[in-house]
């Protein structure tokens, strides 16, 4: 198989996940938008660690999830207070630095 | 090796359709839906490329948790669920631009840097992707950054619960 054919999968992925994180209003869709992101990232990890035959490659990938899910802990409870404080998941609304 | 391709062509077309349903979906629990396709799909590339113990956290982790907390964080902000409000800004040619503009200069990249380069499937690939070697190298030679990444999940623990909560 070639390697090339992960790659622009995972490129494909990536940008769609650009096209989301700009196109987006809501901030629920924009992380979900950069969880397909770091998915790519994944992809391209493990592909290389296949084409390399070298297992660091996946230990990176297994941290990238790891760190992926803190991610999405920590920005769905800002978007939860910005919610909160605003009352619309809007990301537009949220223009201004006080409170 | 024939099947594998085939595989892997059946599932890529699956996750671009579905990458492509995460970023354009008017409802926010179908595209939370998509999402899971997407990770559904590459933990089945994983799984061809012998990679098994990622595919199984890929499964548990994204799909098992990440997904519920998404659709969770969709139940609290009460997000539209049909065409009250646009969940996408009005004017979205930009954002297309980029993405279109940064996928072009990857398959370019890709294509010069790789193109010719293929993967050995062989039974040797089946030995790294093992769960036991996997285990082994984060427990040697990767144990300092994954006790760091133990302390970072506490982190996050404790600033989501600081940020979320009512006071």
């Amino acid at each position: 198989m070639y390697l090339n054919y992960l790659l622009i999968l995972a490129a494909f992925l990536f940008c769609c996940g650009i096209y989301g994180v700009l196109a987006r209003r809501n901030g629920v869709m924009v992380l979900l938008s950069v969880e397909l992101m770091l998915n790519a990232v994944n992809l391209n990890l493990i592909a290389f660690s296949a084409y390399r035959h070298a297992v660091a490659g996946q230990v990176f990938a297994l941290f990238t999830i790891t760190i992926a899910a803190a991610e999405v802990g920590v920005g769905l409870a800002i978007v939860l207070l910005l919610y909160r404080n605003l009352r619309t998941p809007d990301l537009d609304r949220a223009d201004q630095l006080k409170g | 090796m024939i099947a594998q391709q085939v595989a892997f062509w059946i599932i890529a077309v699956a996750m671009a359709l579905a990458a492509i349903g995460v970023v354009r979906s008017q409802n926010v629990v179908h595209a939370a839906l998509y999402l899971v396709a997407v990770l559904a799909g590459s933990a089945a590339q994983f799984l061809l490329l012998a990679a098994e113990f990622v595919a199984w956290v890929q499964v548990i982790v994204y799909i098992g948790a990440v997904v519920v907390l998404f659709l969770f964080g969709i139940m609290l902000t009460r997000a539209p669920m049909k065409g009250e409000t646009s969940l996408d800004y009005a004017k979205r040619w930009p954002a297309a631009v980029a993405g279109l503009f940064v996928f072009g200069i990857f398959a370019v990249l890709t294509i010069d840097a790789f193109g010719a380069k293929k993967i050995k499937l062989d039974n040797e690939l089946l030995v790294v992707g093992n769960t036991a070697t996997v285990g082994a190298d984060v427990f040697r030679t990767y144990v300092l950054p994954f006790e760091v990444v133990s302390i970072l999940l506490l982190a996050a623990l404790v600033g989501a619960v600081v940020l979320a909560r009512r006071d």
